[in-house]
């Protein structure tokens, strides 16, 4: 190949947005490490943080990549989060096995649902989405569903076996802690992998522009649907390691109220980056934990006035603001 | 014709009481320069819009390559070798150029559906689009966001995207529509370029872009087939002036 040539390739090379992990990917990481060891008593705080991440990350790649803009997301974790209840409470207490059963449930559920939700788009499959999680709900809640699900009293009394055969799950939530870290790592791990894939860029091709894709001859439906099914199991992990964390799980981890939560996060931490999701879901639950310890009636007021700040000042999300900053000095320094 | 690359027989669309396509039969021969034009409502997109699928007609039959297409998925007409632009420039518009053709490249190799490795160690995506950009003299522009880029150019962007499709057939919808006169010269450039065994069908205003590009018109006019003919047998007739620049209204 001539130099030429190899120039050419790299000019086309380097005009495709790089995806990959980089060092700066340790970052939230290595904070989550300071935390154990510098701030302990806050690990069952930081196990909270960490599954809504994990949430948030799933519903990143679907609404920041695919442009599916669900708002029944929480259908995946309330899946995960019985699945592996279920799974503790009669088949075995082996957290591990747990989360791969609950991201088998919600791949299916996303197979199942997908193709009838995800041929619509904009206000309609908002409204499908949240149909499809609302149906779930209420039928976990049906008396005929009582008898496996508990209805209104949940799932409760499982125990988990130690992690890996060797890490008792402690009081103090040392041992769930590094676990759901662990979590969060192959979660990030996972999404890092499929955004930076040819379907990585494909699904953010459908976001951009679904007839255009139709055009060049991809089937839109198709691959839209393998995305939810990826993003459903990841959900339902966040869910099943809620369940087995907490070992209980109810009606609320089917509630509408964990999918709004989820958006909420992404719009503070901005949408498509992954980045957004870690930062968002961490203020988020931090902000929530720390308000409701100062006015334990009024501190929703806390979100509200974030979520304001955040769509005034910062509408793509604290990520968005840090790029637009990085852009400007980027540019007065070329200036300069 | 037997070898006609693409033809189109007896094709009526209604929308309701509303007849925008009458009975429109139209044959394009392999390598065929053609140009469809007509006053706005002629029924023109319309047509764009059955060949390539994204509509059903309400009667009449698409044969490509002798192959009945009636039925076809858009997405199947594709993979057949039907490509097509838009009206209005229809890309990726948070993605870089390079990205946008890239996805072109993705859905002919179907690599679209590959979940592991890197967009940029995909050979044949970046290979290809290093080669297209390079020849469509876009290649500066590979890291820059479609967004950001002038709309001419964007233009160009869009041709370059059917273009990694390696259609048989391609489709322009009004592609000089909105550009300023430098960048009709490019476009032109571009189109006279392109290989002879492409089938061109083209709609388009700009008549001097219509008589230098094609070799047949079909006149189009209230969802009928006026007349087909050479340039100059078009040129000449004086039933097309009527409709274009309306003398019967005067008259």
């Amino acid at each position: 190949m001539s130099v030429v040539d190899a120039k050419r390739l790299d000019a086309a090379r380097n005009g495709f947005t790089r995806h990959r992990l980089s060092w700066l990917d340790a970052l939230p990481f290595l904070f989550a490490v300071v935390v154990y060891f510098g701030a302990n008593r806050y690990l069952p705080l930081g196990t909270q943080v960490m599954i809504q991440i994990t949430f948030a990350l799933s519903l990143d790649l679907a609404l920041g990549y695919g442009g599916i803009d669900s708002l029944g997301h929480v259908v995946f974790f309330g899946m995960g989060a019985y699945a592996a209840g279920l799974f503790a409470m009669h088949v075995s207490s082996d957290p591990v096995l747990g989360l791969a059963i609950a991201a088998i449930v919600g791949a299916l559920t996303g197979l199942l649902t997908g193709p009838l939700v995800l041929r619509t788009r904009g206000l309609t499959l908002v409204m499908l989405t949240l149909a499809v999680a609302t149906m779930v709900q209420q039928l976990a809640n049906a008396n005929a569903m009582k008898p496996i699900t508990g209805g209104a009293d949940g799932l409760f009394g499982y125990h988990l076996t130690p992690l890996l055969g060797l890490f008792t799950f402690d009081l103090a939530g040392q041992t769930a802690y590094w676990y759901s870290l662990a979590v969060v790592a192959f979660t990030f791990f996972v999404c890092k992998i499929v955004v930076n894939s040819p379907f990585g860029l494909a699904i953010r091709g459908i976001r951009d522009n679904p007839v255009r894709m139709r055009m060049l001859g991809v089937h839109v439906t198709t691959r839209l649907v393998t995305l939810y099914c990826i993003s459903g199991a990841l959900a339902a992990i966040a869910g099943a390691l809620s369940a087995q964390v907490t070992t209980l799980v109810g009606l609320d981890s089917l509630a509408f109220l964990l999918s709004g939560n989820a958006l909420v996060m992404l719009i503070l931490g901005g949408t498509g980056s992954l980045y957004g999701a870690i930062i968002g879901a961490t203020i988020f639950v931090v902000l929530s934990d720390r308000a409701a310890a100062i006015d334990p009636f009024n501190w929703l007021f806390a979100i509200g006035f974030l979520l304001i700040f955040a769509v005034r000042f910062a509408p793509q999300g604290i990520v968005g603001l840090i790029a637009d900053w990085w852009r400007r000095l980027d540019g007065w320094r070329n200036r300069a | 014709m037997s070898e006609a690359a693409l033809s189109i027989a007896g094709i009526s669309k209604n929308f309701g009481g509303l007849r925008v396509a009458r009975s429109i039969s139209l044959s394009l021969a392999i390598g065929a320069r053609h140009a469809l034009i007509g006053p706005n409502g002629a029924g023109k997109t319309t047509l764009v819009n059955i060949m390539s699928g994204l509509l059903q007609p309400s009667a009449g039959t698409i044969h490509l390559a002798g192959t009945d297409i009636t039925h076809v998925s858009p997405e199947r007409r594709v993979a057949l070798g039907l490509a097509r632009t838009f009206q209005i420039s229809s890309l990726f518009p948070t993605l870089t150029v390079a990205e946008n053709v890239g996805l072109a490249f993705e859905a002919r190799f179907g690599l679209d559906r590959r979940l592991w490795g890197s967009v940029r160690k995909a050979a044949p995506v970046v290979d290809g689009a290093a080669a297209l950009l390079h020849s469509l003299g876009l290649l500066d522009l590979a890291g820059k966001r479609v967004a950001d880029l002038p709309y001419g150019q964007r233009r160009l962007v869009e041709i370059a995207l059917v273009l990694a499709l390696e259609p048989k057939i391609l489709l322009l919808d009004e592609p000089a529509a909105g550009l300023a006169a430098a960048d009709r010269g490019a476009l032109l450039d571009l189109l006279l370029k392109l290989p002879e065994a492409l089938t061109i069908l083209v709609i388009e205003h700009d008549m001097s872009l219509v008589f230098r590009l094609a070799q047949r018109i079909t006149v189009l006019v209230e969802g009928a087939v006026l007349t087909e003919g050479t340039v100059a047998e078009i040129r000449a007739d004086p039933r097309v002036r009527d409709v274009y620049l309306g003398s019967r209204a005067h008259g």
